[in-house]
């Protein structure tokens, strides 16, 4: 190639760079053989404990849950992986299908209108649903009712300092929230009230009082849910939320030290122009045949540049992707089963302990599905004495909720068989 | 060749999977959960086979282009070979199996890993610190331009504007509109630079930062990017590095080095972590000293050979997404990172400027070029010798898929019409530049004997070109299940 542009040394096609910025070597290590390469990354994987699927008792937003291997047979073709973003319809139907039959499942889950291709993570689509609200309905702050992920929050504030926008926290006195509690917070300065179901406890949450109750102010309702859950409790669209937003890990990815995961964004039919990030409608060619494309793209920064609803470019495909196989191969029935085995487990679970000395339900009162709030009086020794036994106890949460020092959340899926459970009790027992 | 939506091939009397049971007297949902929070609707996901998935998804995939079966000439997407390597690691179950709520000591190789990551892109970049959070390169600007203006608000300093040029890429304007900035437009040059006078005219008190790539979207580099640096400084602005174009320099020079105060890398461009269709990506950001302090919670800190989490960081912006960013994306690039090491880095983006040089050169004459080379690694060829025949950017576009290729970036960057914009990368071959080549000029040719065939194609893919018009008026976003009498 250099003797075709006349050239001896790569030198003339790097004059114009400055000499005085030219770098003589990077200081960085001589390349390795792949042998040599996958050798260190096997001894910093070695360098880290991971925990059996079946004594992992521990959620909090990232789940164990069983993977069928029809999930990374489908993502590791490369077909799909190393394709780009389908701007060239005709030459990326697979993916735009795909991603169709995602969009058509969570609007199906969560019952509501429409879905968008994805976003980074639960985290990030919570901010940008809040965003959504601040827009629609000219309002400056968004109100979070209840135990939401903390770490959701945090990114919710990192979001509303850069958007201008303000976030009020209301926690509740028992677990969960009572709408009364919110009381001159939720006035008509609220855009949007935001909740997480179940909650960051793993708690239900009286999502219709709360939908009504935002309502009543002019505000819109986010629903922050939990997708496995959606086969048992009610989905947003039937209590009248307006944005549906959550965490898709649990349908097909694994936990990967928390990321890559899969945010995902639905709402109602009236807020679709408002929807960050991609979204794939259907069409057809001159011939008549069906086909798909990327649409409604004058919402995107590459069309609206600084007039966009979303800065969000490359978003999270491939991860949705293996939430439409998960989902294609559990079907309504297999997705209800799982639910029901983890609500089982867990409801079992919470028994047994609450059966063993210094164990007692947090919020009793209070009605969960696969996690649930625990108070040890072991406290931090209990988690270090399930861990020499190879288990990973509750995720004590008083870290971030001071009034739940002591508070562990414990967490059971249709992996944690009877005997996994016999083991942590016995465990717990000691 | 057309495949049917999962929808469409379910089967009702399908029984699902076979699942783990319970092993456990069952409790029912309505027994300990009150029936007016639980689902009425059963919502409506296709019933399956294993074979019916596999077979769905299997020709789902071969009505794809992918890197894997050829060459991707996507301008500023940087569409390299993923080394398979970096899947296998990623796929180690000491990675993958890692819940984000372990015990720090039970984690220490991740931690590791993280640390290594960031010294390496720091090294390459030349800059202090690394966040690895952002999820992608619009999460990084975003997040970069927070940390600006966090950083003029703790000098008390109220600055609004953010100064990107005309050429930038499109998330530029929009992630600075979305920190509440004025965005101000800058002209470039007749030679397709940042425009020294308007850039003059534009800075002021008020100018929080000017973002740039370089080399910049018409794949030259902005040679003056010292006195550019100098006049953002001078004013108290800081210099933002839009990283998507870093493909060109690494090993060569830094970004650092030329007076970029900020910038954000996309390890799924330059870093060979694949593409996913759309993502996942990773966006890392990286400063100098004097914004460090900004940086997004937790940062990584190295104690006696203990790597630990920080979150004790009280000027932090925050968090911009949850727990620690994309880690199997880091655990893909730092693989990259270590199999090429400081020389292979360094010839990758010499061999990606040639590469770009080269098929410049080759489609001289067939195309117009509005802008003097030398390019770096891509190149922006207009169309605009073949409107004349009724024939424009998209046609060449179409044309190119139909002859197996992917199509080159097109209508990008705004600033010149008929955009044409083409980056090679180092992972193809000469063979392979030299068959584009072949495709274009094939294409050119038709432009001039049989337009209308052109504009007829693609005719070999499992669809025509799509109605996108119909699409964006009457947006059909879903499937229905057929209403039930």
């Amino acid at each position: 190639m250099l003797a075709e542009l006349g050239i001896e040394t790569l030198e003339p096609l790097l004059a114009d760079i400055p000499a005085r910025l030219r770098l003589r070597r990077l200081n960085l290590a001589d390349g390795l053989s792949e042998a040599e390469t996958m050798a260190r990354l096997r001894e910093l994987a070695g360098r880290n404990a991971v925990f059996e699927d079946r004594l992992t008792f521990r959620g909090g937003g990232v789940y164990r849950r069983f993977i069928p291997a029809a999930v990374p047979a489908v993502t590791s073709k490369s077909e799909f992986y190393t394709a780009y973003t389908p701007y060239q319809p005709e030459a990326s139907q697979g993916w735009l299908q795909a991603t169709f039959e995602f969009q058509t499942m969570i609007a199906e889950l969560t019952a509501m209108d429409v879905s968008n291709a994805s976003l980074y993570d639960g985290a990030t689509a919570v901010a940008e649903a809040a965003a959504m609200a601040v827009v629609q309905t000219g309002r400056d702050r968004v109100l979070v009712a209840g135990y939401l992920h903390p770490e959701y929050l945090e990114v919710l504030n990192t979001y509303a300092r850069g958007r201008k926008f303000h976030v009020l926290q209301k926690l509740p006195q028992s677990g969960v929230i009572d709408p009364g509690e919110l009381g001159e917070q939720l006035d008509r300065t609220v855009a949007a009230v935001i909740f997480q179901q179940p909650n960051f406890l793993g708690l239900i949450e009286d999502a219709q009082a709360l939908t009504d109750a935002a309502h009543q102010a002019g505000a819109l309702a986010v629903a922050c849910v939990d997708p496995i859950s959606l086969a048992l409790l009610q989905p947003p669209g039937e209590y009248g939320a307006d944005i549906a937003v959550g965490e898709g890990q649990q349908l097909g990815l694994t936990p990967s030290y928390g990321g890559p995961h899969l945010g995902f964004i639905a709402c109602r039919n009236e807020l679709v122009r408002r929807l960050p990030g991609r979204l794939v409608g259907e069409s057809k060619d001159a011939q008549g045949r069906r086909g798909f494309v990327l649409t409604l793209q004058a919402r995107e920064q590459h069309i609206r540049r600084d007039k966009a609803t979303s800065n969000i470019c490359t978003n999270h495909a491939l991860c949705a992707l293996a939430a439409t196989v998960y989902l294609s191969y559990m079907g309504p029935d297999g997705l209800r089963d799982i639910a029901q085995t983890s609500l089982t487990r867990s409801h079992h679970l919470e028994r047994r302990l609450a059966g063993l000395g210094g164990f007692r339900p947090a919020f009793p009162e209070a009605a969960f599905v696969n996690e649930f709030p625990v108070r040890v009086e072991a406290g931090d020794g209990l988690l270090s004495r399930l861990q020499e036994v190879g288990i990973l106890g509750g995720l004590p949460v008083g870290r971030w909720f001071p009034e739940l020092e002591g508070v562990l959340v414990f967490c059971c899926t249709e992996l944690n068989d009877p005997g996994a459970i016999e083991t942590l009790l016995e465990a717990c027992g000691k | 060749m057309t495949e049917p939506l999962a929808f469409e091939k379910s089967r009702e009397s399908l029984p699902g999977p076979r699942l783990p049971a319970a092993g456990l007297p069952g409790v029912e949902p309505a027994q300990v959960i009150p029936r007016a929070r639980l689902r009425r609707s059963r919502p409506h996901l296709p019933r399956l086979s294993e074979p019916e998935v596999m077979r769905h998804f299997t020709r789902l995939a071969a009505m794809n282009y992918s890197i894997s079966k050829n060459f991707y000439p996507l301008g500023s997407c940087t569409m390299k070979y993923n080394p398979v390597t970096n899947e296998a690691a990623a796929s180690l179950p000491g990675f993958a199996y890692l819940h984000p709520y372990q015990p720090e000591e039970s984690v220490q190789g991740a931690l590791e890993l993280m640390w290594d990551l960031e010294r390496a892109l720091c090294e390459i970049v030349g800059v202090d610190r690394m966040c690895l959070q952002p999820a992608a390169g619009a999460h990084g600007e975003w997040t970069g331009l927070r940390m600006i203006q966090a950083f003029h608000e703790g000098r008390g300093e109220d600055r609004s504007e953010v100064i990107v040029p005309d050429s930038a890429h499109g998330t530029n304007p929009a992630s600075a509109a979305l920190c509440g900035f004025k965005v101000v437009e800058v002209r470039s040059d007749a030679g397709g630079r940042v425009s020294l006078p308007d850039l003059e005219s534009k800075l002021s008190p008020r100018t929080a930062a000017l973002m740039l790539t370089n080399p910049n979207t018409l794949g030259l580099f902005e040679k003056e990017i010292l006195e550019v640096a100098d006049l953002v400084h001078a004013v108290g602005a800081k210099l933002y590095y839009d990283g998507a174009n870093l493909n060109a320099l690494m090993g060569i020079c830094r970004p650092g080095d030329m007076g970029f105060d900020v910038i954000h890398l996309n390890l799924h461009k330059t870093f060979t972590t694949p593409h996913g269709g759309g993502g996942p990506g990773a966006g890392p950001v990286g400063v100098m000293k004097d914004l460090e302090q900004f940086l997004p919670r937790p940062t990584l800190e190295r104690e006696n050979g203990h790597f630990k989490l920080d979150f004790e960081r009280p000027l932090s912006i925050g968090r911009v997404r949850s727990f620690y960013g994309n880690f199997g994306m880091l655990v893909r690039a730092l693989t990259y990172i270590l199999a090429m090491g400081a020389d292979g880095l360094s010839q990758a983006s010499e061999d990606a400027v040639l590469s770009a040089n080269y098929l410049r050169a080759r489609l001289e004459g067939a195309l117009d070029f509005p802008h003097e080379g030398p390019c770096k690694h891509e190149f922006v060829a207009s169309a605009r010798n073949l409107t004349a025949q009724g024939i424009h950017a998209t046609d060449l576009a179409k044309g190119l898929l139909e002859r197996g290729f992917y199509a080159p970036t097109i209508y990008f960057p705004l600033i010149v019409p008929e955009a044409v914009m083409v980056e090679p990368t180092e992972t193809e071959s000469k063979a392979t530049l030299d068959a584009f080549t072949e495709a274009v000029l094939e294409i050119v040719q038709l432009a001039q004997t049989d337009p209308e065939r052109l504009r007829a194609e693609p005719t070999s893919l499992p669809v025509g070109r799509l109605d996108e018009v119909a699409a964006a008026r009457h947006p059909v976003l879903r499937w229905r299940p057929p209403a039930q009498d």
